[in-house]
């Protein structure tokens, strides 16, 4: 064990992980983060809190992920390199662990153009895959990017996103490689639709042996609605819906399109438990955290091991 | 070269509307290049200048000259005779002509007519992109001499990230993706295994984290 | 306001809009006198700074005239001219001109009697509108030697 990751145990005892995702609010409300927290209780393994989520001004991760930490959660502190420099993140990962946080997703985050302040500077020190090297040598040399010696290294166990999906595709299990050589624990992916394009993917992931050098969790995504399955399909970058999944959609009337999202929900993760080197999933209930008790269950993921 | 634009009419008229002469600047080099502060554009300002500032009564003298190079100090040592003339000097030259101007006539107000805005090419006629930030310490010797500093949004050394669609970023399809432009490029070198290479976080210090950057060449420097 | 004679510019393409000009002399069609032509080997050496000139000296209206499209005698300069105008109207937004005082417009050298027709229509377009705002401004200037009454 490299850490006391909650999250570490499960995988590394050979469970189906179970992640889901908390958006913290805009707004000085913690009572919505705990709301949202009660939803995932028991539930699953970690709860992701993004960072400033589509470039949008939230609630702080780390003050998110303290708070879920105080309901008894286990958070996943999500990190953008978006918005700080690597100062301020190793100072923000030392307060993390400080405060109880073990687990931890490095990302690059949404452009500010898609967010509520398109005129903010886009910060990019360093990029995703140099702030999973920064937090793995802060933790098993521990040192910080200027070298000194940190005295009480944190011990993260740390996470990157991948996206089978964008283009080109070659790079994308090459990618994969480089985030697992710079150190990655464990890696979520992208909301799944197009399975088959998934699997062809994880071909190449397990060809060069990547899924046992790192724990891989599906995502997938319950859609709500007609109206969402098409906005995901054009308006997202790097999102693949296929037109099944529209059309499947579109075939019940709109009263019935959540049960049929979440239907769909639940038999991508059936079909992908049968993928090599699928290690768990990650359900991304976008403010829809209520539900997400009811795919874990059906899709046979419950209760949650005790490690 | 150096890329501008010309700002606003509205803006430029508020600088000026308090003088009666002016000395309306261009230069040779780069903006002449990218037709936004050359002879020519020198010429349209003046005349947009004057109309605007006719119609709402007032008159305004504009000289127009256009300096060989603003951001050298034996070119705008040729204004000397002129400056004497003027209550200001409005120059079309990027901010480096502009702060030239300042620093060697004191007395003068000095504005800029262009908004400076980037290090770049010429991508086909009347188009010009980014493609240098100047980030002191060149690497497109490992991304097939295509840089990911100034051509991708996220600034990614390692690689595109999940937006990155059809060769196109993922803030516009007008905006291309850099890694996809390198992946290709590497490719067409044979020389893929660069792309597995990690590029460790990068020192900012001579792409100006360190502070406003000067070079010496002890054998030129007087 | 009665008395008001629009000066107009047309820049003349010399392998159409010229020699359509000529073909409507020749044919005894008669245009308005206020048009004044200056002769361009293409429409496309007018240079936005002409236009703008025409405009600072007073002008009330300019156009450009050249090639139908597809027939420029150098291949494509009758669409740069009209990309040309196209920017220029933009400026006069910014410097205060109505755009429509400027025009982009194409017709072959045959076109003699469209020579004439174009040049009436321009002309009464511009006398509607009066005035520029800039020739009224020089008037008011030099009040004794102007011929536009203004107010």
């Amino acid at each position: 064990m490299k850490t006391d990751s909650r999250l570490e145990k499960v995988l590394a005892a050979g469970h189906l992980a179970v992640t889901s995702e908390c958006g913290p609010p805009r707004g000085a409300q913690p009572d919505k983060v705990r709301e949202k927290g009660r939803y995932l209780h028991g539930i699953v393994d970690a709860v992701n809190v993004t960072d400033n989520q589509t470039a949008m001004v939230r609630m702080s991760s780390l003050a998110a992920s303290v708070l879920l930490k105080q309901e008894g959660l286990n958070p996943l502190y999500q990190l953008v390199t978006r918005d700080r420099n690597r100062l301020a993140m190793q100072a923000d990962i030392l307060g993390a662990y400080s405060l109880g946080i073990d687990t931890m997703l490095c990302l690059s985050g949404d452009h500010t153009k898609f967010g509520d302040h398109p005129m903010a500077m886009n910060v990019h020190d360093i990029d995703s895959i140099q702030l999973i090297q920064m937090v793995k040598a802060m933790r098993d040399e521990g040192i910080f990017q200027g070298g000194a010696e940190i005295k009480g290294a944190p011990k993260m166990f740390i996470g990157a996103a991948a996206n089978p999906f964008a283009d080109p595709f070659e790079l994308r299990v090459l990618r994969l490689a480089k985030k697992i050589a710079a150190g990655a624990d464990f890696i979520q992916t992208q909301c799944i639709f197009n399975v088959d394009k998934f699997e062809k993917w994880m071909e190449g992931v397990c060809a060069r042996g990547l899924h046992k050098k790192c724990y891989i969790l599906a995502g997938v995504t319950p859609i709500k609605s007609l109206g969402a399955a098409r906005y995901m399909k054009t308006r997202v970058p790097g999102m693949d819906v296929p037109q099944e999944i529209v059309d499947r959609m579109a075939s019940v009337p709109k009263e019935k399109q959540p049960e049929e999202g979440i239907n769909i929900c639940i038999e991508t993760i059936e079909r992908l438990k049968k993928v090599e080197g699928v290690a768990g999933f990650h359900i991304m209930a976008i403010d829809w955290e209520e539900k997400v008790k009811e795919i874990v269950e059906r899709a046979g993921l419950l209760p949650r091991p005790q490690v | 070269m150096i890329t501008a634009e010309r700002k606003p009419l509205e803006e430029l008229i508020e600088y000026v509307r308090p003088f009666k002469r002016i000395l309306l600047l261009g230069c040779n080099e780069c903006v002449t290049v990218c037709a936004a502060g050359g002879r020519k554009e020198v010429g349209l300002l003046a005349s947009g200048l004057h109309m605007a500032l006719l119609k709402s009564g007032s008159t305004i003298e504009i000289r127009e000259h256009t300096l060989e190079r603003q951001c050298d100090p034996e070119y705008v040592e040729e204004l000397v005779p002129m400056i004497d003339g003027v209550d200001a000097i409005m120059s079309m030259a990027c901010g480096c002509g502009v702060q030239e101007l300042a620093r060697r006539f004191k007395g003068k107000p000095v504005f800029p007519a262009v908004n400076t805005k980037f290090m770049g090419a010429s991508e086909r006629q009347g188009v010009w992109a980014e493609r240098c930030q100047g980030c002191g310490d060149c690497l497109l010797g490992k991304t097939g001499g295509i840089c990911p500093i100034a051509r991708c949004a996220k600034q990614l050394m390692n690689g595109p990230c999940g937006g990155s669609t059809g060769g196109h970023c993922e803030i516009g399809d007008d905006v291309d993706c850099a890694w996809a432009l390198i992946w290709e490029r590497l490719k067409e070198l044979g020389q893929e295994e660069r792309f597995v290479e990690i590029m460790p976080a990068k020192d900012w210090r001579p792409g100006g984290g360190s502070g406003p950057r000067k070079i010496i060449r002890e054998d030129l420097a007087e | 306001m009665d008395t008001f004679e629009p000066v107009i510019v047309a820049f003349c393409c010399h392998y159409c809009a010229y020699t359509a000009a000529d073909m409507a002399g020749s044919q005894r069609l008669t245009y308005p006198s206020n048009v004044k032509i200056i002769r361009v080997p293409c429409s496309s050496k007018v240079d936005a700074l002409h236009i703008v000139k025409a405009f600072e000296m007073g002008a009330d209206g300019v156009y450009v005239a050249g090639c139908l499209e597809g027939d420029c005698h150098f291949k494509n300069g009758n669409t740069r001219a009209a990309r040309m105008v196209d920017y220029v109207q933009k400026y006069m937004d910014e410097i205060g001109i109505e755009r429509e005082r400027l025009e982009m417009v194409m017709m072959s050298a045959g076109m003699g009697y469209r020579f004439a027709q174009v040049a009436t229509e321009i002309t009464e377009k511009i006398r509607k509108l009066g005035p520029s705002s800039i020739h009224a401004a020089i008037c008011r200037q030099h009040v004794d030697t102007c011929a536009v009454v203004v107010e």
